[in-house]
């Protein structure tokens, strides 16, 4: 088998056709999905618990506290006890709640994460699916998760939670659109949206590097667009627990509510993702132009890494947001959105528009 | 992959959803009592009902948000001809986004962007 830690489209094929030698075209089908489910439930658990203990840590630190530091080395196996415990609490109904919709939001929320996550493409060949409305296909999906988070705070017959989730609602459908429009403005300069297409175009430099001006624009308002989306930092008002209690999941307890947090923190990996993949070149290696000698020092770091590093920093600094800015008002939020980012976005498209057009970019 | 790797990811959502659930109402230990099934409010049983109309704000924003949203899908295919479609196509959208800015514009004069 061809294995290189550098392309794994090769890998993958050859994996494909040794199925294909010894089983059946179905049996070989069902092999491969069984394959990538198990890997792809296996990311999501890790990572999850990964980054739920990422996020104590950044937080302890940045408030000079240790965090988590009992169980195991530096307290790296305090999420799993975590999970353990919530996977074994019994499952409870509270009174009055909408059974059917109550029990079918965290399917919602769920499904819509691993359905964007089959478009992420981690390492040159190692996506699951690719196609040509790629970003406009994320963005599209991205809004239905909102549909489990108003399902769940509005069946829960708690005034919290139906407050929580009317809040999520419009606080993600207001930024969903900034994020529409910033995406639309790095489409412009890429002429494509599917998302091979877009992170080949980087080759011979980020689009942060290539676009300039517009592009860091967009890339500012793109990260603060997708902090509220996934309900994070500032604008964490959905489940403001000082407020809300718990937002819309507070009737959620146990495996339900673990799910929820799961969701929040893949999105958090998502959003970190689709920046990295529209603004800093996916998996693309670091490079200038004509600087050979140094690209090619940078090809020796597998894509892999190049991806995980960026969507980390990323991830870092909108943990970073969650723990330095003080919480927003739903006012505030709204016209931080429609006065200020909508408009600076619709400049934005025309800027990167005369950019493209008169040739300014490099 | 193909367009399956959409079906392939969903049945991969439920069957994690639904595993860790069907494992959670079985193994754990279970217990009874009543006021483990209240609405969680502070220390004292919630009053009324939950369902009853909500702030009006919100669908004011929604509303405006469905025009806009329509609006930006309008821009997606634009974006992915800019080049080719050249001047005229520039013509058309900066008229486009004139009518935008203008509807932007009245829902501001209108007191529609002030959260009440």
């Amino acid at each position: 088998m061809a294995f290189s830690i550098y392309d794994f489209t090769e890998f993958t094929k050859s994996i494909h056709e040794g199925l294909s030698s010894s089983l059946s075209p179905t049996m070989t089908t069902v092999v491969e999905w069984v394959i990538i489910g198990v890997l792809y439930i296996l990311f999501v658990a890790l990572f999850g618990l990964f980054l739920v203990y990422a996020e104590r840590k950044v937080c302890a630190a940045i408030q000079q506290r240790v965090g988590p530091n009992r169980v195991g080395p530096w307290g790296f196996f305090q999420t799993i006890a975590d999970f353990v415990k919530l996977l074994m609490k019994e499952i409870i109904n509270p009174k009055g709640v909408d059974g059917f919709l109550y029990n079918v939001a965290p399917y919602i929320v769920i499904i819509t994460v691993f359905i964007i996550l089959s478009l992420i493409p981690f390492a040159p060949g190692l996506q699951a699916f690719d196609f040509d409305i790629g970003v406009f296909f994320v963005t599209a999906v991205s809004s239905i998760g909102v549909i489990g988070i108003l399902l769940a705070g509005w069946s829960s017959n708690n005034k919290y939670s139906l407050i929580g989730g009317m809040r999520s609602g419009a606080q993600i459908i207001s930024y969903e659109l900034s994020i529409g429009l910033s995406i639309i403005t790095m489409v412009i300069m890429s002429g494509t949206m599917q998302i091979s297409g877009i992170i080949n175009a980087q080759a011979n430099g980020w689009f942060i590097f290539k676009g300039h001006i517009p592009a860091i624009i967009a890339f500012i308002v793109f990260i603060i667009a997708s902090t509220a989306e996934t309900n994070r930092g500032p604008f964490d008002l959905p489940e403001g627990e000082s407020e809300l209690t718990g937002g819309f999941h507070t009737e959620y307890s146990g495996i339900k509510f673990a799910f929820f947090f799961l969701a929040e923190y893949m999105n958090l990996f998502i959003v970190s993702a689709m920046a990295t993949i529209i603004f800093l070149g996916g998996w693309m290696p670091l490079h200038f132009g004509e600087f050979n000698s140094f690209n090619a020092a940078m090809d020796v770091i597998p894509p892999i890494i190049w991806f995980f590093l960026k969507v980390c920093a990323i991830m870092l600094l909108i943990m970073w947001f969650k723990w330095t800015f003080p919480r927003l008002r739903v006012d505030q939020i709204l016209t931080l959105e429609w006065k200020y980012l909508l408009p600076i976005n619709l400049f934005n498209i025309l800027l990167m528009t005369a950019v493209v057009l008169l040739g300014w970019h490099w | 992959m193909e367009s399956s790797a959409l079906v392939l990811f969903f049945i991969v959502a439920i069957v994690l959803v639904g595993g860790a659930v069907l494992f959670s109402s079985y193994i754990p230990p279970k217990s009874y009592n009543p006021a483990k099934f209240e609405p969680y409010e502070c220390g004292i049983p919630t009053i009324g009902g939950t369902w009853l109309q909500y702030t009006v704000g919100y669908y004011i924003f929604a509303i405006i948000y469905l025009i806009f949203d329509v609006e930006t899908v309008f821009v997606y295919p634009w974006a992915v001809v800019m080049k080719s479609a050249g001047m005229r196509g520039l013509i058309e959208i900066l008229i486009f986004f004139f009518i935008l800015g203008l509807g932007l514009l009245y829902g501001w004069k209108k007191h529609a962007l002030k959260w009440e």
